[in-house]
């Protein structure tokens, strides 16, 4: 288990300082740190490397502790026994492969050194790439021999920056699977910092999200991404739909409110968020949870119904997206099919259908 | 030709270039690392002897190796004579006065090298020194050649510093340089001709060759890192 707790300010010339403020818990396994950039999870993982160190707090991994203002405890990063796998890798361009990965290792005996180089290279099928240098082989290549040389050292915890970034989907989700058949037997914590939806979806056993130095969310990649609470998070979650209102009405003992869209008379019903009347809301829908009628339904359950007129239809492979006029404008997801029998085209009119509890409710 | 005058010049250079990469190496290291208050201070001090003339350098280092300057007196007191007029005056002389030619170059190629790398090298358990020989001077080779070369070159080439410290002992100071100039003051102008080309020669090749593998190590490092920073 790795416990963070830090705070640490920073002030940069010309723009408002940087205050990172997080308490974190990170269980053996793959935990993934999710944020936009400039959001602190590359100060995170410095902080637990001991590259950053922070102005106050405890960080603690394995039962050992790494840092701890109190008690002036400040561990530099070679006693940590921490890995890191940075953004660039940073395999030295002048050693070979097996010379990168044996790096870490040089208090071992000749023979166990060897040995161990040996067994991670071929976990890591790069064995056969041992004489090449870094600029010989590959990016998914480099990867792998990067993810090994932080390894072979048996660290206590594990720190990945953004290491899988440009390789290609398949290529990723393989180096993943070596990565925790390695991690099976070893249980050891890894912090995966990533901005990117995919690798969330790829990797997903725990989220962290991060945002202007805070923790703004835990969980499951479902619990943390399918109710987002602040906009980056919507965004990057895939919500096509990002409204601006204000609160009309609250109705508590049904556990929504209405809110008014900006610049027009549309009202929706939204599940209840801490509001009050009046308030300024932005409310998040995905384009594909928005049903469409070529006439006034009828009998539904769904509380919101938007009459509207569509704009304009695009397809994009086996996917339809229709930009739809209410006053403000919805984007709606059919299928090829949807759109054929409903005959639907520029300038019809439709409904749009919209469940309470597909409007989520997000931070400005 | 006056041979003694030559070889005295080579030694002299040799031991210049040998002291200030030895003395180099800590000092640029710490100038392009560390990020301390006065740091300013040192660079200044290093720099300085690019734009003293090398009278004014010579002149104090001449009264600090003087019988009552400090320089002299410590060296009387270990070694039973005067440090001004030696040899020994002289290497001290001129490794001030080449000391910028030997940091600068260090200081480029070191801070040249990408910081990842080092702290790469630290959370790998690799402490300061380790990271030093196995990660920051394998990729400062050029600038470790440069720093050699130049200081070599302009110890080979310096007058000032060495006719205010040295004076003009045969065998002892009188270096090529002064050799020459002792010539043309009596206007034994063929033989000032004879030594003075021997050195132009002997300093184009030098810097010729030791440029060309320069450049090619250079390119070679150049290339590697390029390569690795342009697939990231």
């Amino acid at each position: 288990m790795l416990t963070v707790d830090a705070k640490l300010e920073r002030f940069r010339a010309g723009s408002p300082p940087f205050r990172l403020d997080i308490s974190i818990a990170v269980p053996p396994g793959i935990t993934i740190l999710f944020g936009p950039s400039g959001a602190g999870k590359s100060t995170v993982l410095d902080c637990i490397a001991g590259l950053a160190r922070p102005d106050a707090g405890r960080i603690a991994a394995g039962g050992e502790v790494l840092f701890d203002s109190k008690a002036h405890v400040n561990g530099p990063p070679q006693t940590r026994g921490v890995a890191y796998v940075f953004q660039t890798l940073a395999l030295f361009p002048h050693m070979n492969a097996a010379e990168n990965v044996s790096y870490g290792l040089d208090r071992l005996p000749d023979q166990e050194r060897t040995a161990r180089v040996e067994e991670i290279l071929g976990a890591f099928r790069v064995d056969k790439l041992r004489t090449r240098k870094p600029s010989e082989i590959s990016g998914g290549e480099r990867q792998r021999i990067a993810l090994a040389r932080s390894l072979v050292t048996q660290p206590r915890v594990l720190l990945l920056d953004e290491p899988l970034t440009g390789l290609q989907a398949e290529l990723k989700a393989a180096i993943i699977e070596d990565l925790r058949a390695w991690n099976a037997a070893r249980r050891i914590p890894i912090l995966y910092v990533t901005h990117t939806r995919e690798e969330v979806d790829a990797l997903g056993e725990r989220v962290i999200a991060m945002d202007h130095g805070r923790v703004v969310s835990e969980g499951t990649p479902i619990e943390v991404l399918e109710a987002p609470r602040r906009k980056w998070l919507a965004q990057a979650a895939g919500f096509e739909n990002l409204l601006s209102g204000t609160v009309v009405d609250l109705r508590e003992a049904d556990g929504v409110m209405r809110v008014r869209l900006d610049d027009s008379r549309c009202e929706i019903e939204v599940p209840l968020g801490y509001a009050a009347v009046g308030h300024r809301v932005r409310v998040a829908i995905r384009a594909g949870d928005i049903l469409l009628a070529t006439s006034a339904p009828q009998g539904l359950s769904a509380r919101n119904v938007i009459e509207g007129q569509i704009v304009a239809m695009e397809t994009r492979g086996t996917l339809v997206r229709a930009r739809v006029n209410c006053g403000v404008e919805f984007i709606v997801h059919l299928t090829p099919g949807a759109t054929r029998t409903l005959e639907l085209a520029g300038g019809r009119q439709v409904w749009l259908v919209l469940k309470t509890h597909s409007c989520h409710l997000v931070e400005q | 030709m006056n041979m003694d005058a030559l070889l005295l010049s080579l030694r002299l250079a040799l031991c210049v270039s040998v002291i200030l990469l030895a003395g180099g190496l800590p000092l640029a290291y710490s100038l392009a690392y560390s990020n301390w208050r006065g740091k300013f201070l040192l660079e200044a001090v290093v720099a300085l002897p690019l734009v003293l003339p090398p009278t004014v350098l010579g002149f104090y280092v001449l009264l600090a190796m003087g019988p009552r300057g400090p320089l002299g007196k410590l060296w009387q007191m270990f070694f039973g004579h005067g440090l001004a007029f030696t040899f020994e005056g002289l290497v001290l002389a001129s490794v001030l006065y080449s000391l910028p030619f030997a940091v600068q170059p260090l200081i480029a190629s070191f801070e040249s090298v990408d910081r990842k790398l080092l702290d790469a090298s630290s959370v790998l358990g690799a402490g300061r020194l380790r990271t030093f020989w196995r990660v920051i001077l394998p990729l400062s080779v050029p600038g470790v050649v440069t720093a050699l070369v130049l200081s070599f070159a302009h110890t080979m080439g310096e007058f000032g510093v060495v006719l205010m410290v040295g004076g003009n002992l045969a065998g002892v100071t009188r270096t090529v340089s002064i050799d020459i100039y002792d010539h043309v003051q009596s206007l034994e102008y063929a033989e000032a001709n004879r030594m003075a080309f021997v050195l132009l020669a002997f300093s184009f090749a030098v810097l010729s060759v030791v440029y060309g593998v320069n450049r090619q190590v250079g390119r070679q490092i150049g290339r590697r890192l390029w390569t690795a920073w342009t697939a990231k």
